[in-house]
């Protein structure tokens, strides 16, 4: 689930109130947007994607972390779903690469098309 | 916050009155629909509980596509198998129609920039036969609005809009990040293509699919079909939420102490019964290592959460767990008959995971790959036909919305404990995966009071309009697709009974379902007799 908006890293476009289809969250009065309902939160990583700076870090875990999550514990993965698909200047869109094993693998198959 | 700050305007959204087409929903089908429409010359709008380019199962994932070329017998034999495999309830017509339509659009995207990979058996080549989410539906946004579609966001529909004749005309619906304003469109015909309802289950991207726009369908008369075909689980980690499947063709499962279990690969239903009976873990150790580097490319957001969690899936094990996808990767949904998608109801078109997708796929899962073909082609078809439709003279419009929008009674119960009801008799495989006839019975007996409770009434939510039409959406899915689970006293495809473990010859037919206070499955005629008219 998201739980971290960079405060630091946040510019104030409010991309990701924008974007989240499932409406997590709202705009902040001090311009940084705030997590408002994260039980809707499904962990889809898309707000990560679209996110020009890479000021969010959305948990694997689909459900709330028990703790407040340290920024900078996870400060290098920020935005990492934007770069595993090759989105943002200078990086290949994943899909240009997304060849994959073939669907009905045994070993020894030579490789097929991609599976997404 | 540092540097230059962008905050973008707030103005409210501005609404037309009244467009040609007015689509519902903005995943693949219903872009792929607003195109289409757009394409005649109609005006169009396209309204979104969430965002076109982020909403519902593709853009979270991604398809793998029903991608067949038209040389030599490739595209019957596709056709054939599938039919065999989906129980017998295809339309081979609308089967070849939907692959050849998949052909020409994907070879549209290519045109417009989709960045399709390199293909390994072909120098030179390109390899189109399968989309990316996010990169698939940013492609969408853009080719939308670029023809002139209207899109309205964050803005879900909550009811239809009817004549007196009881054609559909419009649409209405709330702006949630505008304090749930009112919006409504009158419109020449609408397109629902909201996706299927997989009961908040946090399958990957499928929150947003909630059966809505069944719902909507239903209340103005329209039939549904297939309803029996929803329950297709997905495999996920336990801790997370990426119901993809593909990658566990690799795995080896075993129990917490260790033992190995005799699955092999994706291993449906099999992995399915282990996971009633306790535990089960995973590891994916029957890809070579040389494969590894193209599964990640290939599915960033399988290995994403792994990563994360600092867990090597390759050599770790690690906790599977069954997902509800509902009708989103099961089959049924509003019936479409009538050519270009017409649903029974005048004016009322559906596409994608709305629509029944028996036509291409049976009673079996169209996983991403025919799904994602269906999403394309059936919105196509329903765009071209919403755009040619003509409606007679627009009369009065009436809000055909009820349960969960308009309270009959005294409000008694909340969004949530109406949810988590649900979910108690949908959610678990021992009641939804495998069914018995006395199960079916039993949650019927629980789902059918919570109806009436919706109908009755919720307590306010948190969002006026869309949390309690949500939940009465999910009810409705839930009483359909048990109902016509207990209309099937047999197994075929997907639906499984316990009672009746064979498939019984006579009843390949497909069930229509309609109503919503009270339910009506009705048995279609044999295929073989519809397939040879």
């Amino acid at each position: 689930m998201i739980e971290i908006v960079s405060a630091e890293r946040c510019i104030g476009c409010d991309r990701c109130v924008d974007i989240c289809p499932t409406d997590v969250f709202d705009r902040g009065s001090g311009g940084v947007p705030v997590i408002a309902r994260q039980a809707d939160c499904q962990t889809c990583f898309l707000c990560e994607a679209w996110c020009p700076v890479d000021a969010l870090f959305v948990a694997p875990e689909r459900d709330p972390l028990p703790e407040r999550l340290d920024e900078a514990d996870v400060g290098g993965t920020l935005g990492s779903y934007r770069e595993a698909i090759g989105w943002g200047h200078g990086r290949t869109p994943g899909a240009r690469i997304a060849v994959g094993p073939p669907l009905r693998h045994e070993p020894g198959d030579r490789p097929g098309p991609p599976l997404v | 916050m540092t540097g230059r700050v962008r905050r973008s305007a707030r103005r409210p959204v501005a609404v037309p009155a009244r467009v040609d087409v007015l689509v519902l929903g903005g995943g693949p089908a219903g872009t792929w629909a607003a195109l289409a429409a757009a394409a005649e010359g109609a005006s169009v709008a396209l309204v979104d509980k969430g965002w076109c380019g982020t909403s519902g199962a593709a853009a979270a994932g991604g398809n793998n596509l029903w991608f067949v070329p038209p040389e030599g017998e490739a595209r019957e034999r596709a056709i054939e198998t599938r039919t065999r495999e989906g129980g017998f309830l295809t339309d081979p017509r609308r089967m070849a129609a939907a692959v050849a339509r998949t052909w020409d659009a994907v070879h549209e995207l290519a045109a417009a920039g989709y960045p399709f990979p390199d293909d390994e058996h072909r120098p030179g080549e390109r390899y189109l036969g399968s989309l990316q989410g996010p990169e698939y539906m940013r492609l969408q946004r853009r080719r939308v609005r670029r023809a002139g579609v209207v899109v309205v966001d964050q803005s879900p529909a909550t009811e239809l809009l009817g004549d007196d004749d009881g054609a559909v005309v419009g649409a209405a619906g709330v702006h949630r990040q505008h304090g749930n304003a009112p919006w409504s469109i009158g419109a020449g015909a609408v397109v629902v293509a909201t996706g299927g309802c997989a009961f908040l289950s946090g399958a990957l991207g499928c929150n947003v699919d909630t059966g809505d726009g069944a719902l909507m369908a239903a209340e103005v008369g329209a039939e549904l079909s297939g309803m029996e075909f929803s329950n297709q689980y997905g495999t996920a980690p336990a801790f997370g939420a990426e119901t993809k499947g593909l990658m566990y063709q690799f795995a080896t499962y075993s129990r917490a102490d260790g033992t190995e279990l005799d699955i092999g690969g994706m291993g449906r239903p099999a992995l399915q019964r282990a996971m009633v009976e306790g535990p089960v873990y995973a590891r994916l150790d029957r890809a070579e290592p040389e494969l590894h580097q193209k599964m990640r490319w290939s599915q960033p957001n399988f290995f994403l959460p792994f990563d994360k969690m600092g867990v090597d899936p390759f050599r770790e094990r690690f906790g599977v767990r069954a997902v509800l996808e509902g009708t989103v990767r099961g089959t049924g949904g509003i019936a479409v008959p009538g050519e270009g998608c017409a649903t029974t109801v005048p004016g009322l078109f559906a596409a994608g995971d709305a629509a029944s997708r028996e036509d291409i796929t049976g009673g079996i899962t169209g996983g991403g790959s025919h799904n994602g073909a269906w999403a394309i082609s059936s919105g196509s078809w329903a765009g071209t036909a919403a755009a040619r439709h003509r409606p007679r003279a627009a009369g009065r419009a009436t809000p055909a919305g009820r349960a969960g929008l308009r309270p009959v009674g005294r409000p008694r119960g909340r969004y949530d404990d109406v949810v988590a009801a649900v979910q108690s008799r949908v959610l678990p495989l021992e009641l939804n995966r495998f069914r018995t006839g006395a199960s079916l019975r039993e949650s019927l007996a629980v789902l059918d009071p919570l109806w009436e409770q919706v109908v009755d009434g919720l307590a306010p939510a948190d969002r006026p309009g869309t949390h309690s039409r949500q939940a009465a959406a999910m009810v409705a899915h839930a009483r359909w697709m048990y109902s016509a689970a207990l209309a099937r006293p047999e197994s075929r495809a997907m639906h499984l009974r316990g009672d009746h473990p064979d498939t019984d010859p006579a009843q390949t037919h497909r069930l229509r379902v309609r109503g919503l206070d009270d339910i009506a499955v009705i048995a279609d005629r044999p295929r073989e007799a519809v397939i040879a008219s």
